[in-house]
């Protein structure tokens, strides 16, 4: 035990000495924070939207009083003629424009065939598909009021509700997903790192010759890592808590606890690595690549996983911060416990009994 | 008789078909200085490797400090000291850092870790520099630190190879004044070198070509064996009959 506490001592001094490095490592969570819940928000507030109102009737009025009083939307003109909207929409002002037919309410007393027409700019995909979906579910409101008031006995009812996140804040599903980014890439490339960098400065073979205990010494060197690590969660748990008003609805302790499982695998799979290499750009390359990339595009931290062809999906199965994601979006926001994510957990402590198996086996005490 | 503290015989490394060292046998005494020389290719390092037991022989066997190098591996690591000339220090730890981590490696207690880095303080002179990173020490006393720690936890035997490269004559000998103080303590040196000069410091040399040792005894008498006045042209004969490209 005590020269597991010498080896500690010497690694967190190597951390420590290293302040730049300290100072990213602590830093880049609390910027991801602030970069992903203030600017790469998905939301979309305050859309300006133009509309042009051909029948000037009761029921338009009453529709664009919805929207007025919406928060998302701010009524930014009304259009005159078809041909002001490309006008609108070139302005760049606006990001919806709404057309409503010649005689709306009649139609829609009379024939119950009223049409409306949104044009929404789509040069931002997500932006465009989320701005047509507010619009959609205002109108739709409105509808419904309309056939209650009339007792119509066929009325068609779309109801739209979204689980868990109403507002649909895109910060609830960035917290996770910035989690696991984080804790790989410290845990993962660090861990790899540190240990080449004992291969590439020859003071491997100095402890080789020395009695030192080969596995003591590798778990020393992963030691400090977890707990910057754990400080990351805190911090970033913290800022999202404070500045964005995130809830944790489930256990604290259980995401600790399961964070703590996903560094293991980060850190088991950092021991592969360095196990295969020999140089310390290698490590960090083999672990961007073989961790960063997947977990950006594949994980369903930034595209939804339901929406990548089947292959995708498949390969997104053995990237471990897909589980993790699973994981904490359930305990953070539907407040889930143990009992419901066990089948995740579960995933991820064979990843780590599979790393761990893999590095021990490749881990030689001779050298070549 | 004195104590013989590494004994050799027949031992043997291969490559598939390459022999990088044939059936070499020698014995070391204790508090001897025993200078281990060749070409660059000769098999040094290989001899060197499966004597500190990071390689495995082929065939032949060899006790280290009274240990099998095939059966006690643990118990030869705890008794040699090794420095290479690869590595010094961990740069970025600072002097008694460095100390208490090697120190504390070789299982010495916290107390003996204290006196022992007191003692090599004051020896080194370097008590103004204690808590001074490694990185910012010139390399003559990094070199002196570093065979100060490689043999403290009093090991019967340290291995230092190419100890002094990269260095001028006067710090090569200031290097060399540990090395006599470390043999006269009775800690057996066991030192590969480039240097011919240094060669002539040391109690007996052996000379390597092509794997086999092709000369071993008092640098005196080797000079009077191949009637020359230095072990520089002594080499100089021998390494022209090697056959094997130097690596």
């Amino acid at each position: 035990m005590k020269e597991f506490w010498i080896y500690i001592v010497k690694e967190t001094l190597h951390i420590l000495r290293d302040r730049k490095s300290l100072g990213i490592m602590l830093g880049i969570p609390i910027m991801q924070i602030f970069l992903f819940g203030f600017a790469l928000t998905t939301e979309v507030k305050n859309s300006q939207i133009a509309i042009l109102d051909n029948s000037k009737d009761l029921a338009t009025r009453t529709i664009i009083e919805k929207f007025e009083a919406n928060r998302y939307f701010e009524v930014n003109k009304s259009l005159k003629s078809i041909s002001d909207i490309e006008k609108a929409f070139k302005s760049g002002k606006i990001k919806l424009a709404i057309v409503f037919q010649n005689n709306f309410r009649d139609n829609l007393l009379h024939s119950n065939k009223a049409q409306i027409q949104l044009i929404s700019d789509a040069s931002d995909p997500n932006t465009g598909t989320t701005v047509v979906n507010y619009a959609t579910s205002i109108i739709n409101d409105y509808q419904n009021q309309l056939t209650q008031q009339a007792n119509l006995p066929y009325q068609i009812k779309v109801e739209n509700r979204m689980l868990y996140n109403p507002q649909l804040l895109s910060s609830y599903t960035f917290v996770p997903g910035v989690m696991g980014m984080i804790l790989l890439l410290i845990c993962a490339m660090m861990t790899s790192v540190t240990i080449v960098r004992e291969k590439e400065l020859n003071t491997m073979e100095v402890l080789l010759v020395s009695p030192f205990n080969p596995y003591l010494f590798i778990m020393s060197k992963a030691v400090p890592y977890v707990v910057l690590s754990l400080i990351n969660v805190t911090s970033i748990l913290y800022f999202s808590k404070i500045l964005f008003d995130i809830p944790i609805n489930g256990s604290l302790l259980l995401i600790y606890f399961e964070s703590f499982l996903f560094i293991s695998v980060a850190v088991s799979f950092g021991l592969m690595v360095s196990n295969v290499t020999s140089s310390q750009q290698i490590a960090m390359s083999l672990s961007q690549v073989g961790l960063m990339m997947p977990t950006l595009l594949l994980s369903g931290f930034l595209f939804p996983r339901e929406n990548m062809p089947l292959p995708m999906q498949l390969i997104s199965n053995i990237v471990p911060t897909t589980w993790f994601i699973i994981i904490i979006k359930g305990i953070m926001i539907k407040g889930l416990g143990l009992q419901m994510l066990w089948k995740e957990t579960l995933i991820m402590l064979l990843m780590l009994v599979f790393f761990l198996f893999i590095s021990f086996k490749k881990f030689s005490i001779r050298l070549k | 008789m004195s104590e013989k503290v590494l004994i050799t015989k027949n031992l043997t490394k291969k490559f598939g078909d390459f022999v990088a060292v044939d059936n070499i046998s020698f014995d070391l005494e204790k508090g001897e200085i025993f200078g281990f020389l060749g070409a660059n290719g000769a098999g040094k390092t290989t001899a060197m490797k499966m004597l500190i037991g990071i390689s495995k022989p082929t065939s032949g066997s060899a006790t280290v400090a009274g240990f099998d190098i095939y059966k006690q591996t643990e118990l030869v690591k705890s008794n040699i000291g090794y420095m290479s000339q690869k590595f010094s220090l961990y740069d970025d730890l600072t002097v008694i850092e460095n100390i208490r981590f090697f120190a504390g490696i070789y299982g010495l207690s916290d107390k003996e870790i204290k006196e022992k880095s007191d003692i090599l303080i004051e020896k080194l002179e370097m008590k103004s520099e204690i808590n001074t990173l490694v990185a910012s020490l010139p390399l003559g006393w990094k070199q002196k630190l570093s065979f100060s720690i490689a043999i403290v936890h009093n090991p019967k035997i340290v291995f230092l190879d190419e100890p002094t490269g990269g260095v001028d004559p006067a710090s090569r000998r200031l290097f060399w004044d540990l090395i006599y103080e470390a043999a006269h303590n009775g800690t057996t040196v066991f030192v590969t070198t480039h240097y011919m000069d240094e060669a002539e410091y040391c109690n007996r040399v052996s000379i390597m070509v092509d794997g086999r040792i092709e000369a071993l005894d008092s640098p005196f008498n080797l000079k009077k064996q191949f009637k020359v006045n230095s072990i520089d042209e002594v080499f100089h004969q021998l390494a022209r009959k090697a056959t094997r490209q130097a690596d």
